[in-house]
């Protein structure tokens, strides 16, 4: 017993060590990098190195973009997946099943690997620079709509529906007034989710996105591209672009991994 | 009196109404999904296809049909070919020590503990860490001359250890990112369909004296194998499409070589790299050629997910 704990803890440390080292290092001057040993706790230039973000990078504009690319795309995908899987788990219609199989199924497609014609496709919209090409293709995905079915099915009373539908109340009606206040509690944890994977993705704002007008994580890695290998900055950069995640993530954790938990037990 | 036909047309078309929208709303609803699945996810596969039988380039006005012969200078090319053994190096590296541990801590998990949501929050730390973020940071770590990891393991004598620049050190330290981020995710996932077994099935075997190993190797295992094989596939597929880490490495390694080649000598790059590499990074902007090997990558893909689907139907046949 005693073992288990050790383990889990040990376990818990080298989770945590690497994002704690970032931020000593981030907090340093770039000559402490070279003392052996290796400084272990934090120093007083987290600031000043913070400054030489901004100034090296558009880390301003990157913040902004970040926050309404994943903002909107956090608001479309619960409102979106709501929607389906209140069809999926409540509506009856042909061919629900099948879909359904469909969808689960969409989630093992590599669809990275369709990066060229995507590309081509937003050359021909007119969209390579902007957050629409990051925005829309990510309106709403296989997950979630898996993610709020499986919710819906469980805790949504069919009764309800059946009372709301004797009242005079349409399909849409029903949704807007019954369904949307009873899966508050699962959205909100697929918007957290949603909201976290899409700050921090990468390649595709990479691809399609010009470096003067970036996201967070394409100017992170601006930062950690450089000639000179400037560390310290790389790690101040990755310490205010992720960390406030990070952070949020460790308060809101019991509920995330609950929801992680729940779409991964599968039917 | 004439109020009364009044009365039922109305009525009529009110549950002509009702029926339309009771039919039609269902489609409505999931269509948005599939609308996007198929613009941005159907579409742009399948077109691969027919983009790598052309010579075509980001530059050029025309492209031109030239059969399968960007298949052909593929087979002989042997920077492909390094990608490939490079992806399957890296993926098997992450893969299967991250599965076997991932079992090991759900099995650690799943008990009576206390502290048992700090435990799983520091678990998933590092899956919310972002792509980038992790690169620096363990780039940081496998520094050669100032890392942390060439220190601890100077005690032992080693270190001093060019990480970025062999072959097999560079594929570990991407491999140890890789496990990084994704063992306790992958943990919380397998946690999950073991709390699903009965507890009764546990308190039978230790009456019996069944040692804790034995448990883990005779019941959880084949109880949660469904599980095993999805985050198999999923990890498979995930593994064969490797790019963000070993870019960023290259670059924030600091060990020379272009964006994308992974190194100076190609030593760490992927296939997925390799991609990239042919149609945005270098001055060709060959998109035919690149998407020639996006499509044999996909050939890859299908060809693992099936094997493991193979082993899914023996594992139900084993079981029932």
């Amino acid at each position: 017993m005693r073992l288990r704990y050790l383990t889990l803890i040990a376990v818990a440390f080298f989770s945590a060590f690497p994002l704690y080292y970032s931020v000593v290092v981030a907090s340093r001057h770039n000559s402490a990098l070279a003392e052996v040993p290796p400084p272990l706790i934090p120093g007083g230039n987290f600031f000043a190195n913070v400054a030489r973000v901004f100034d090296t990078v558009p880390f301003g504009l990157a913040l902004l973009n970040s926050l309404i690319v994943a903002g909107s795309i956090a608001v479309a995908v619960m409102f979106l997946s709501t929607l389906a899987g209140f069809a999926f788990a409540k509506l009856k219609f042909r061919g629900r099943n099948v879909l359904l199989v469909i969808t689960v199924a969409t989630m093992m497609v590599p669809a990275q690997l369709g990066i060229i014609p995507l590309y081509m496709l937003m050359v021909k919209l007119e969209w390579t620079g902007t957050n629409y090409a990051l925005i829309v293709p990510a309106l709403v995905n296989a997950f979630g709509v898996f993610f709020m079915t499986q919710y819906l099915t469980r805790a949504l009373p069919t009764e309800l529906l059946e009372a709301g539908r004797v009242d005079g109340c349409t399909t849409w009606g029903l949704f807007w007034h019954v369904v949307l206040p009873a899966a508050r509690p699962a959205a909100a944890v697929l918007g957290m989710l949603t909201f976290m994977s899409a700050w921090n993705d990468y390649f595709w704002p990479l691809v399609v996105l010009n470096p003067d007008n970036p996201t967070v994580q394409v100017a992170l890695s601006t930062l950690a591209s450089g000639y000179v290998n400037d560390y310290v900055l790389g790690l101040a950069g990755t310490a205010i672009g992720t960390l406030p995640l990070v952070a949020v993530f460790a308060l809101f954790g019991k509920q995330i991994i609950g929801g992680i938990m729940q779409g991964a037990v599968k039917g | 009196m004439s109020s009364l036909p009044l009365a039922v047309t109305r009525r009529r078309r009110r549950s002509v109404r009702h029926t339309l929208d009771v039919r039609v709303s269902p489609y409505a609803y999931v269509a948005p999904f599939f609308l996007l699945f198929c613009a941005f996810g159907i579409f742009p596969l399948v077109y691969t296809a027919w983009v790598s039988l052309h010579e075509w380039t980001l530059l050029s006005e025309t492209q031109e049909f030239i059969g399968l012969d960007n298949y052909s200078t593929l087979l002989s090319d042997e920077y492909f070919w390094n990608a490939t053994f490079n992806t399957l190096s890296i993926g098997v590296l992450s893969t299967v020590p991250q599965l076997a541990l991932a079992i090991w801590l759900a099995h650690l998990l799943n008990r009576r503990l206390r502290f048992q949501t700090l435990f799983r929050i520091s678990l998933l730390l590092p899956n919310v860490t972002s792509v980038v973020a992790v690169v620096v940071i363990f780039s940081q770590l496998f520094g050669r001359d100032f890392g942390i990891i060439n220190w601890i393991l100077s005690w032992f004598g080693a270190g001093g250890i060019d990480w970025a620049a062999g072959t097999a050190t560079s594929h570990v330290a991407l491999s140890v990112m890789i496990m990084w981020r994704w063992t306790g995710y992958n943990a919380l996932i397998f946690l999950a369909a073991m709390q699903a077994v009965p507890r009764e099935l546990y308190e039978a075997a230790t009456i019996d004296g069944a040692s804790n190993f034995t448990q883990l190797r005779r019941i959880t295992i084949p109880m949660i194998r469904p599980t095993i094989v999805f985050v198999v596939i999923v990890s498979t597929i995930g593994a064969m499409q490797i790019i963000a880490e070993p870019m960023l490495f290259g670059q924030s390694s600091g060990s020379g070589g272009g964006i994308a080649t992974g190194g100076p000598d190609r030593q760490f790059q992927t296939l997925a790299l390799f991609v990239y590499e042919q149609g945005f990074a270098n001055s060709a902007f060959d998109f035919g050629y690149a998407s020639a090997a996006s499509w044999l990558m996909f050939v890859a893909v299908v060809i693992a997910a099936a094997v493991n689907f193979l082993i899914i139907r023996r594992v139900k046949g084993g079981l029932v």
